[in-house]
């Protein structure tokens, strides 16, 4: 950030002038930019630990957890290294001057390609995530083989502290339901005079202050669409300046240079998911353009403080175990499972420069998604998303929870996907925008494991008559036609506890 | 596991904890029993070794400043300290009262944290302090051990670690009344310091832009990788 004082104005006195300085932050916007930087911040990054904490309980408190997330990554990484062997190709190289050259050519329409990828499978999947979930286990807990007390009747049997109905509805106050909501009070019986209106206003007025802070509280309530892009940029302070522009560019130029495998497991993902999506398959070239890019962003590397999880390591060629030539790989050491896309397919309706969809989604990544595929005690990680949601399920639909798992299909394992997915691929477009302006708003991912919780409620009738896993994953298959709001209201705030 | 100190965490510049031998938790027993029960009380006892062990505790007026623990599932935590009564006789005094480390004693919230204890934070003077006694207290029965780790106690006397703040930030002034200019200029040597300190600060901040990303991945222009390493 440059300031450009003009010092040479004659109003500007030498004695004044850390006052003045002082003023000038105020009127120009630098002090709302400095206001909403060191917000963002407080929001990405957890409090100071304990000073004689060391580094790795920063990433995770509990030992048995970061031993298991170390495990699961030594799997990923044979499998990866194994895919390798077999199809006979390096994890990365440069590619020829003529292949830079093809590849720049066809930049915007990498879609067209149809390299041969069948030979290439995705490295993992949710379902296998989750069976590594289900075996996790705390060693100084007393896991007996007879049913007791003790063990938990879902599938996780881990004992993290998760909220119940009362702590949830204080948290989610604004979802209330005698508080206007986008997604409920805007539809075509309601008037908007009502409340769309004037959301809208107030909507304006936020974007006119700059002030990520009153964003955030106001997308609670849901974001009209047509200020919905500037609102979550406002949010995710993220404001693509030149030097923005120029690093993606970069990131670019990287790819056109260096061919990753990571590539073609992308394009088979993208290929697999989302180019299949009714809603999706447009944006097909701009997720290559986003996901390759993604790959090479070296700043990623940051949230790994934070985050449990722990980059790949890698040397270069020949040199093997020196530490002068050890890198990550891939560079930004997110190596993509299959239904990854699906993470940036929804940004596309709201951004179309490249550079801009490109920094919300990497945004998004390191403050939310990375938690939705890795072992760690967080509250809003996948370990306590899907022990919140079967804890919910059992406390308020208990019958329903009993019949399921007497018939083999335990919850978990029908809504597991659609968590790990933030739901995206399953909602309609607009209802999934209406559920992520509330991830943004709360700052949270536990409203996920409510919704769950809420659709298996919405369909407990249907699901009560059912006798088989496979009969109750088809009264499930198809969300589209639901609308969140509504749902997660009434389970919040209008069913009987 | 057992409350040793084993290897313990960095302590920081400037600061050494006591040396101390603590016995493993002994966990409660009732009297008369023939099973080995799980009562859900420990007791960690610490002496400090007099004479030869070190200098550090000869010299040890038998202050403590700060006890620094890892917790391991332990829910409630009673601290008492042996100090000289009345009379010459040494007595023991409660100094901390159940001090929850785990809000909800049944999962895992603060199992595995790390705590400090101030001597602000204590019921009576940490003083002459010859023996320290923890009370471990987990009521919850799912499990299986419960202790603290990595105990260390800090005598008074030595600076608590403090963060590198840069120098201009522990020199912030409070906002000054603007000065008043009626009939008198002000002073230039005053003016002429707070100038100096903003120059210094510009010339900090530009010094420390070399260090933003640049992004490089790969080594020399190389980044030929084969497999990926599992250590």
């Amino acid at each position: 950030m440059k300031i450009d004082v003009s010092l040479h104005k004659p109003e500007i006195k030498l004695e004044s002038l850390k006052e003045d300085i002082k003023d000038f932050l105020k009127t120009s916007g630098w002090e709302k930019k400095l206001q909403n930087a060191v917000y963002s911040q407080l929001n990405v990054f957890p409090s100071p630990c304990h000073p004689a904490a060391p580094p790795e309980h920063m990433k995770e408190p509990l030992a048995y957890m970061r031993k298991a997330q170390g495990s699961w990554e030594k799997r990923i990484l044979k499998s990866l290294n194994s895919m390798c062997t077999e199809l006979g190709v390096p994890l990365a190289q440069k590619r020829s001057a003529s292949e830079q050259k093809e590849l720049l050519n066809k930049w915007n329409e990498m879609g067209t390609d149809e390299p041969d990828l069948s030979l290439f499978r995705p490295v993992y999947a949710p379902k296998d995530f989750l069976e590594v979930l289900m075996n996790l286990r705390n060693p100084n807990y007393e896991n007996g083989d007879q049913p007791s007390f003790r063990n938990h009747l879902g599938l996780i049997q881990v004992p993290l502290k998760v909220k119940d109905i009362p702590e949830l509805k204080e948290d989610f106050t604004e979802l209330g339901l005698n508080i206007g909501q986008l997604g409920i009070d805007d539809s075509a019986q309601v008037p908007p005079e009502f409340f769309e209106n004037e959301h809208v206003r107030v909507g304006q007025k936020v974007l006119a202050e700059q002030d990520s802070a009153a964003a955030q509280q106001y997308v609670r309530q849901g974001c009209p669409t047509a200020l919905r892009a500037d609102l979550w940029a406002l949010i995710l302070n993220i404001s693509n300046q030149p030097e923005d522009i120029l690093y993606y560019e970069q990131l670019k130029s990287n790819v056109i240079q260096h061919d990753l495998l990571v590539d073609s497991l992308i394009y088979k993902d993208v290929k697999l998911t989302a180019s299949n999506d009714d809603y999706y398959f447009v944006f097909e070239d701009y997720l290559y353009q986003v996901l390759l890019c993604f790959s090479r962003d070296t700043s990623v590397l940051e949230h790994f403080t934070y985050s449990s999880a722990t980059p790949p390591k890698s040397y270069i060629r020949g040199k093997l175990g020196m530490e002068e030539y050890a890198v990550f790989y891939p560079p930004n050491g997110v190596i993509p499972f299959h239904g990854f896309s699906m993470y940036v397919a929804p940004l596309c309706f709201l951004y179309h420069e490249p550079s801009k969809l490109y920094q919300i989604f990497r945004e998004m990544y390191v403050r939310f998604f990375f938690r939705l595929h890795s072992i760690s005690s967080h509250p809003s990680g996948i370990v306590s998303l899907c022990l919140l949601f079967e804890t919910l399920l059992q406390t308020h639909l208990p019958q329903l929870f009993y019949h399921l798992r007497e018939i083999g299909a335990q919850p978990l394992r029908i809504s597991f996907k659609w968590m790990v997915r933030a739901f995206s691929g399953y909602l309609a477009t607009d209802q999934l925008l209406l559920l992520w302006d509330r991830i943004l708003g709360y700052n949270s991912l536990e409203i996920l494991a409510v919704l769950a919780a809420a659709v298996f409620a919405f369909r407990a009738v249907n699901l009560m008559e059912v006798t088989s896993l496979a009969a109750a994953e088809a009264v499930l298959a198809d969300l589209s036609t639901l609308k969140v709001m509504p749902l997660l209201q009434i389970f919040l705030f209008a069913t009987v506890t | 596991m057992s409350g040793a100190a084993g290897p313990g965490p960095p302590v920081g510049p400037g600061r050494s904890p006591l040396p101390c031998a603590p016995r493993p938790a002994a966990a409660l027993q009732l009297s008369g029993g023939t099973e080995p029960t799980r009562p859900g009380v420990a007791v960690i006892d610490l002496r400090f070794p007099r004479g030869a062990a070190a200098d550090v505790s000869a010299a040890w007026g038998g202050t403590v400043q700060e006890i620094v623990f890892k917790n391991f599932y332990t829910a409630f935590l009673s601290v008492r300290v042996q100090r000289p009564g009345p009379g010459g006789s040494r007595r023991w005094v409660t100094c901390l009262r159940d001090m929850c480390l785990m809000p909800c004693p049944h999962t895992e919230q603060g199992a595995q944290d790390y705590f400090s204890l101030h001597r602000n934070q204590m019921l009576c003077d940490m003083d002459q302090v010859t023996a320290v006694r923890f009370i471990l207290r987990q009521p919850s029965p799912v499990w299986l051990q419960f202790t603290i780790e990595e105990l260390q106690i800090f005598p008074t006397g030595q600076k608590s670690p403090q963060t590198d703040l840069p120098s201009w930030l522990s020199q912030l002034t409070p906002p000054e009344q603007p000065a008043s200019l009626h009939g008198e200029l002000p002073d230039p040597e005053k003016v002429s310091t707070e100038v100096q300190q903003m120059w210094v600060l510009t010339e900090v901040i530009r010094t420390r832009q070399a260090a933003a990303r640049i992004g490089r991945f790969d080594v020399d222009g190389c980044y030929d990788v084969n497999l990926l390493s599992y250590t």
